[in-house]
């Protein structure tokens, strides 16, 4: 044996070993997609307009509590699209006093006049800027509840359009509850009570005359059921702005109240603290509305100062008062989510898919095999060697890389199968071809291997082109195909023009001068 | 063993005959695409719900379907796989609403229908939720990653070969695409995200047939250069034609492989691959080498001027390489 086939055969015996120690045992190294394993895929597009509209409202806020001071008398401010605030009828004599305010709180804003009145726009690269913030602090609030709700690699990240975020959570079974979690805004808000509560809304207003004040909101919420009678609704007039909002919890874990029903006790940082200390010191006998997601949960008399502990009361399961501990530690999303697409694997069509596919690829390569030996005789098992190899380096690539396999993926076995049938058929009907045309065993099998090189290249070229933009096109499944096509292609390229070759050789280095080839 | 031991059949003498057999049945299928309102998009690329339920026992599709009479919309409900399963899938279309938190609403409208209407216990294999936004941004990237691949791949071959040879590849892939659609709009497949798939995995497959015919022509263009280019092409033709059977044939029977054992997630999928691959090897032998040769012809007399005229540079690159 000369000594350049020794190095090949060492190559292709260490290629094998690696690879069979990469997927060993594949149980833990080979990742099963969520079409084979079961659970939930999301997609869903955070609402970036609510982010633009929470700062559009504080700069009116800002500005409005600016003018009140320097007792700038102006129309009306009105907050219109998300991203765009009016001040009417600014009085001329105060036109220069009203600029100097606006220089004074630095709107990020683009500012347009038309006679006594402004309108403000907020700049384009801020709007971009708050969008991106938006979801990228969205992305990350979920993170953090998919990683409390114990998922094994769960995938959570930026999906194709902008404002998209996709979800993917392997062997979750309650996929409604996993929704509302990953889904509640939980933000959390300490407003003082004004009015309230009211049987309905219509009323809340008429107390106001029909003109409820601009610092002021009606927000629905839960009346008092501690006599036990069935949840009503009634409605609070509250401050606009909190006094204390999630941003300055500490924790939240699930408790009991008084009455020894599920509840949910938080606590506050030193900042939040201090906050609620001075608010419940000043307003002690008025009604703190404990406010989540816009509704009002209760709204309990203040007592007396109270500083970092408090508790949220409510028709909680037990289940449900943990869940709200969950959202309210990971922190409220800046924005509200949208469900674009969900899709759902059981478990048992997963299992069932498995063993469909292991068949399928199972039976195509026992009968491509055969028909390998049947046809080529002793070649077909070179054939045979070098298309096992090719199977046993996807599978090691694939662990090394940490790709998934996925349903379609199998079918990319089937068709790395097909390569590998193709590759091999193409040399050896070369040969075929050129022992034919009266060429030596040794010469026919270099000939044919050279001649057929670069055809091998194109096709393998061509089919990777394909195989990138289905890539690009699919998510999930598809993905897992185009990853086990590409790896078995460029596998494929070594298998077999190396190994086969390599093989080829060994056999003809045996004699002196081969008369003649099995093939 | 040998399937054709030296053939030497004139493929393309029946070029045009293929050329009118294939416009004709694109054109038919098209003509039949229309007349039903379009190729038939599955929940993929229109939106909607499907809900796939497994009961423990029997269950005739129509009780489903008198089960589901108060959920409003057009339901499409048929058995799921094997008969055994007694599995039951449920389609319904896209909700009116644009998106949001309703999105799985259709979803469990169904399932306490079938909860409230005395069946057997069941229980969801899956559930598959598209809003009309993503299945519009997925129409869009399927058509889009078609035609770059396709484009990708021609690229690809004007520069390994000649534009001739890629106009050639081209219109055969997109024969082959049109074909397939053809088949699976005939035989009732919904087009869906693994068909996509499948469609891309055949454009790949059929370059793949191309390219090993037209590497052929391109050596024997160098042998054979007194020779019109009909008689070299279709002798390349000929030269690969046990390589183009044996590889068609075993590729066919492990795709039929899947198609048979893969399960019902793969059927679209097997199908489209199976049409694809008998589609990809006629349209290698019968439409890539006649455009090729037509358009060829077209810009010289024989092989020898074509090659002339058209890359001497990459002929004298592949001579280098080959010696």
């Amino acid at each position: 044996m000369s000594k350049n086939l020794r190095w090949k055969l060492l190559t292709i015996v260490a290629v094998v070993g690696l690879s069979i120690f990469a997927f060993t045992p594949p149980a833990e190294k080979i990742r099963l997609g969520l079409d084979l394993k079961g659970g939930v895929h999301l997609v869903m597009r955070v609402q970036t307009d609510d982010a633009l509209r929470v700062e559009t409202e504080a700069s009116a806020d800002r500005l409005r509590e600016a003018l009140r001071t320097q007792a700038i008398g102006v129309g009306g401010i009105t907050v219109g699209s998300p991203s765009e605030f009016r001040v009417a009828g600014v009085p001329t004599a105060q036109d220069a006093q009203f600029r100097q305010a606006l220089v004074d709180i630095d709107l990020m804003y683009d500012r347009s006049q038309s006679g006594a009145d402004y309108t403000f726009r907020l700049k384009p690269n801020v709007v971009t800027q708050l969008r991106d913030e938006t979801v990228n602090q969205a992305l990350q609030t979920i993170e953090r509840r998919v990683n409390e709700l114990g998922v094994a690699e769960p995938v959570v990240a930026r999906h194709s359009e902008a404002d998209q975020i996709l979800v993917q959570l392997p062997g979750v079974s309650d996929v409604n509850r996993a929704k509302e979690i990953i889904r509640s805004t939980a933000l959390l808000e300490l407003k003082l009570v004004e009015q309230g509560p009211f049987a309905d809304e219509a009323s809340a207003r008429q107390a106001f005359a029909n003109n409820v004040p601009p610092d002021m909101q009606i927000l629905p919420g839960n009346m008092d059921t501690a006599a036990g009678g069935p949840p009503t609704t009634g409605y609070y007039a509250v401050r606009r702005v909190a006094a204390v909002t999630g941003r300055d919890l500490r924790n939240a874990r699930p408790s009991l109240d008084e009455n020894n029903r599920p509840a949910v006790s938080f606590s506050l940082n030193n900042e939040g603290a201090t906050k609620m200390g001075n608010f419940t010191q000043a307003n002690i006998n008025r009604q703190l509305a404990i406010v989540l997601d816009g509704r009002v949960y209760s709204a309990p008399m203040i007592q007396s100062r109270i500083d970092a502990e408090g508790r949220i009361t409510g028709n909680f399961t037990q289940q449900e008062a943990g869940d709200l501990g969950l959202v309210l530690r990971s922190g409220a999303l800046p924005a509200s989510l949208t469900y674009l697409e969900e899709r759902t694997v059981g478990p048992s069509l997963g299992a069932d898919s498995v063993r469909a596919g292991v068949y399928a690829a199972s039976g195509g390569l026992v009968f491509v095999l055969l028909f390998m030996l049947v046809y080529y005789k002793l070649a077909g098992f070179n054939a045979f060697v070098s298309i096992s190899i090719n199977l046993v380096m996807l599978l090691g690539l694939m662990a090394y890389a940490g790709a998934v396999m996925t349903l379609p993926g199998i079918a990319g076995f089937i068709l790395t199968i097909g390569m590998g049938v193709d590759s091999n058929v193409l040399i050896f009907e070369r040969i075929k071809e050129e022992l034919a045309a009266g060429k030596n065993a040794r010469a026919a099998v270099a000939a044919g291997f050279d001649r057929v090189f670069w055809t091998i290249v194109d096709t393998h070229v061509a089919s990777l082109i394909a195989a990138a933009f289905l890539f690009q096109f699919g998510t999930g499944p598809i993905r897992g195909f185009a990853t086990t096509l590409t790896i078995g292609l460029l596998s494929n390229v070594f298998t077999a023009v190396f190994v086969s070759r390599a093989m080829f050789e060994m056999f003809l280095s045996r004699r002196e001068q081969p008369a003649t080839l099995s093939i | 063993m040998a399937i054709f031991d030296k053939p030497n059949y004139d493929f393309i003498k029946w070029r045009w005959h293929a050329l009118a057999a294939s416009t004709l049945v694109v054109v038919a299928g098209i003509v039949f695409m229309i007349a039903r309102g379009g190729m038939p998009l599955g929940i993929d690329f229109t939106g909607g719900t499907i809900v796939v339920a497994k009961f423990s026992q029997a269950v005739e599709v129509d009780r489903v379907r008198a089960a589901l009479e108060s959920v409003p919309g057009e339901k499409v409900i048929q058995s799921y796989g094997d008969a055994a399963d007694n599995a039951v899938l449920i389609r319904l279309p896209q909700l009116a609403q644009e998106e949001g938190t309703s999105l799985e609403k259709d979803a469990r409208a169904v399932v306490d229908a079938l909860n409230g209407a005395g069946l057997p216990t069941f229980e969801i294999l899956s559930q598959e939720i598209v809003g009309p936004v993503i299945g519009r941004e997925l129409q869009l990237k399927g058509i889009y990653a078609t035609l770059a691949s396709i484009v990708g791949i021609a690229i690809y071959i004007a520069l390994r070969f000649r534009p001739a040879f890629a106009i050639g590849a081209i219109v055969a892939t997109l024969h082959d695409v049109l074909i397939t659609l053809t088949f699976l709009a005939f035989f009732g497949y919904d087009l869906s995200l693994n068909i996509v798939a499948a469609l891309l995995t055949i454009t790949g497959y059929s370059v793949n047939d191309t390219i090993v015919i037209f590497d052929r022509v391109r050596e024997n263009m160098r042998t054979m250069r007194r020779d019109p280019l009909e008689k070299v092409v279709n002798t390349a033709v000929n030269q690969t034609l046990g390589r183009t059977v044996i590889t068609a044939g075993t590729t066919f029977l492990s795709v039929l492989s899947l198609f048979l054992f893969g399960g019902e997630v793969l059927h679209g999928f097997a199908f489209t691959m199976l049409v694809g691959i008998v589609s990809g090897t006629y349209s290698t032998v019968f439409i890539a080498a006649a455009i090729a040769i037509i358009l060829g012809n077209s810009q010289g007399a024989g092989a020898g001027a074509a090659v002339a005229a058209g890359a001497p540079v990459k002929v004298k690159a592949a001579t280098a390489r080959r010696s």
